[in-house]
């Protein structure tokens, strides 16, 4: 689990912690450094005073040659003073005017007569004497973390000798350790106090959005369509947030497309119910007409001009009757179980009638045994699948055709790579005389939809450029 | 209780009085002292002050000064009565100085001059070895701080102007034993007598040093009187430092100055520091 699946609950607070302790480290830094620059000024304003002292003090021995007077003076603050105080010089040196050593405080570092320019960088030395009467920052640092102060020693206004006073930043240590302790255990006094109170004002942040997202969860939980089985979402409350959303926009989408199915599904049921009613009124009295034409034909006085308009009659009212015939979709008794070959007749038919077009079929039938389905009806469905698909394929286009049996079911998946149907149209596809096609009857997937129905089976359709699909499922019969 | 405090303070000013009464009958005895043994221990001579103020029945001051020379000079111009010098300046002032006496180090009249150098120099074996080195003296006027040494170079045809790199005086013998374990200095000439009652003080400075040669015994330095001190009160003062060892305290005194009593010598003893003084002294 790494820090980002963390919660907000945990994560905020861990953040404004983090920011505070920044905050805290930058200050105490911040004091640190100034407390540093103090202890360098009151480190040159002692070696100032110190040096200034010192160097009256050397005026007699150095112009009595007294050597030992003079070591007497150098060793004073650096043998007298308390040990530990960081304002202690580490070493006292005198260099005379030829800056060679006179004397120091630590004769074995730097013996008498020794030059000057091996233990201390003389150019730096001459720069800060002639600088002196500046001011400003009297040190320099050698090499190897060492402060030399720098005093002249001078008498009548001539220079007898150097006074070098040297520091060693080690001195600063206890000191600057102590101040250092003080800072950090001010900080974390501060600490202890602000980050209890930050840590609760991060939570009261963070909680709302907990809150928000828990309950998105839960929503998001109970509408999706197929929770993730229980797996183990990562990720911190936004995250999850932004997930549950995902998922009941994806389940409100996919139940708009319910809906509109629904929709269609009722319109082309009151359109069935309609067509029915209309035909059934129809036929009965369509019977009869043609009963009655029958009956004149038969007994009628042989009147030619007569004799032509009743088969005139009769040919009209055999056409309302084939499209009344069409538009309600029976099962047909006395039709025989579905066998393999029948499917294959579908093939051979509408081969027949595709030749013109030299469409190629891609020809699947993975049926091996006779299925209690009605052979005519399965037939039609898939003539009227196939008879559609060669018109809309184009001359060089591809027909797919493959029927199999799959979970209990019949399924027929018929595909074109013709020209595909636009959106608008598909809305409307299964409707009766849909499709303003001059080949067609306008009612060959509304036949198809009949059928479907009848048989407790479902249609879909899919079509983008290139492709169209139409596929068929139909339920096989229970066994008795 | 208040009466006997009162009693107590009455007895302490007739005290104070007699003693005040009795110093301004006798004049005050000043005694110049020299660094020839440790003569910066303050409280030891507050108390050696006392002994000898109760054994003279006289006011005592002892009189300190940082050279010997300006002891010596105090004495012979009358200033001072009596004064521990060193044997050099005595055999060159024999005649306006008398000895008075001369203190026993272990059981002799006698000491010597070491030649010291650090501890950590073990080479060094003789002053010869030490030619273009920093070398302490104590004091121009001592004997073994500065006449010995100076005396062993000329032996050997050398001055210690030329000899060394850097001679200088500390102007005490306990400060050449300073100078020389701090290693300012890498030899130094020391009374013999101070370096070895060093040895037992706290402190701990001869450790830093390593002493590298012994001189030949010379006569110890003495306690002189200018020659024109009222006899009487020269040998009173004598019998004062003499009979240290007939009483407790002198003897915690003597003790204290690592002696082990004064003796009142002879005029012999210094002799071979005159002899010395004699081939050393330029012209």
């Amino acid at each position: 689990m790494s820090f980002r699946d963390l919660s907000l609950s945990v994560k905020i607070p861990i953040r404004v912690t983090a920011l505070v302790l920044a905050t805290a480290f930058a200050v105490t830094l911040t004091l640190l450094w100034g407390e540093y620059e103090e202890l360098r000024r009151d480190l040159a304003n002692s070696s100032a005073s110190l040096g200034g002292l010192l160097a009256t003090s050397l005026v007699a021995p150095l112009t009595h040659d007294d050597l030992w007077r003079a070591f007497e003076i150098a060793r004073a603050p650096v043998v007298g003073a308390a040990s530990g105080s960081s304002v202690t010089p580490r070493y006292v040196a005198i260099l005379d005017a030829e800056r060679r050593v006179y004397v120091s405080s630590d004769p074995v570092r730097f013996p008498y007569g020794a030059r000057g320019e091996t233990a201390f960088p003389l150019d730096r030395v001459a720069s800060m004497l002639q600088g002196e009467a500046g001011g400003g920052n009297r040190f320099i640092e050698t090499g190897d973390g060492d402060l030399v102060s720098v005093t002249a020693v001078t008498a009548d206004g001539v220079e007898l000798g150097v006074l070098l006073l040297g520091y060693s930043n080690a001195q600063f240590q206890p000191r600057y350790g102590a101040l250092a302790r003080r800072a950090i255990l001010g900080t974390a006094g501060v600490l202890v106090l602000l980050l209890p109170l930050s840590w609760l004002y991060a939570r009261r942040t963070a909680a709302p959005l907990v809150r928000f997202a828990r309950e998105m969860e839960r929503i998001g939980r109970r509408s999706a369509h197929a929770p993730e089985s229980g797996a183990e979402t990562h990720g911190d409350e936004l995250a999850r947030v932004e997930e549950s959303f995902r998922r009941m926009v994806a389940a409100i989408e996919e139940k708009e497309s319910l809906e509109r199915q629904m929709v269609i599904a009722d319109r082309l049921a009151a359109i069935g119910r309609l067509a029915a009613g209309v035909a059934h009124e129809i036929n009965n009295p369509l019977g009869g007409m043609l009963n009655a034409l029958s009956t004149f034909r038969r007994h009628g006085r042989g009147d030619p001009m007569a004799l032509r308009t009743a088969a005139l009659l009769e040919r009209g009212l055999l056409q309302i009757r084939d499209t009344v015939s069409a538009l309600l979709v029976e099962a047909k008794a006395g039709s025989h179980p579905l066998t393999p070959e029948d499917v294959e007749d579908a093939r051979m038919l509408a081969l027949t009638d595709g030749m013109a077009r030299s469409a190629r079929l891609s020809w699947r039938n993975d049926l091996q045994e006779t299925l209690a389905l009605p052979s005519t009806l399965v037939r039609q469905i898939l003539l009227n699948l196939l008879l559609n698909a060669e018109h809309a394929v184009r001359s060089d286009g591809e027909i797919e055709c493959r029927v199999h049996c799959a979970d209990g079911s019949l399924r027929i998946v018929v595909r074109n790579d013709g020209a595909h149907i636009p959106g608008e149209r598909l809305r409307h596809l299964f409707e009766p005389f849909a499709v303003e096609d001059a080949d067609g009857s306008g009612l060959g997937l509304w036949v198809t939809y009949q059928i479907v129905r009848e048989l407790g089976g479902s249609i879909a359709v899919q079509s983008v450029p290139g492709n169209t699909e139409f596929d068929v499922c139909l339920p096989l019969p229970k066994a008795a | 209780m208040e009466r006997s405090r009162r009693a107590i303070l009455a007895a302490l000013g007739v005290g104070a009085w007699a003693l005040a009464s009795k110093s301004r009958a006798q004049p005050m005895l000043r005694i110049g002292l020299t660094a020839v043994f440790l003569d910066d221990e303050i409280r030891f001579l507050l108390r050696w002050r006392a002994y000898l103020e109760q054994r003279l029945a006289r006011k005592v001051e002892f009189v300190q000064r940082g050279r010997y020379r300006e002891t010596v000079e105090l004495l012979r111009e009358g200033h001072l009565d009596a004064a521990w010098i060193c044997g050099f300046p005595y055999v060159r002032f024999r005649s306006e100085l008398r000895l008075l006496a001369v203190p026993l180090f272990e059981g002799k009249p006698l000491y010597r001059s070491y030649l010291i150098v650090p501890a950590a120099d073990a080479t060094t074996r003789s002053i010869l070895d030490l030619r273009g080195k920093v070398f302490a003296f104590s004091d121009p006027d001592s004997n073994s701080g500065f006449l010995y040494p100076s005396y062993v170079l000329r032996t050997s045809q050398e001055r210690p102007e030329t000899f060394f790199k850097r001679a200088f005086f500390t102007w005490a013998h306990r400060k050449v034993v300073d100078a020389v374990s701090t290693r300012l200095a890498h030899g130094g000439s020391v009374d013999g007598y101070v370096w070895e009652t060093l040895r037992l003080a706290p402190g701990r400075l001869t450790e830093g040093t390593r002493v590298v040669s012994k001189s030949p015994e010379f006569g110890h330095p003495p306690i002189v009187v200018r020659a024109n001190l009222a006899p009487e009160l020269a040998r009173d003062l004598r019998d004062a430092f003499t009979g240290m060892t007939k009483d407790t305290e002198g003897r915690a005194l003597l003790a204290s100055l690592n002696l082990d009593g004064f003796a009142p010598g002879n005029e012999r003893l210094f002799d071979s520091i005159e002899a010395m003084w004699r081939i050393v002294q330029p012209g």
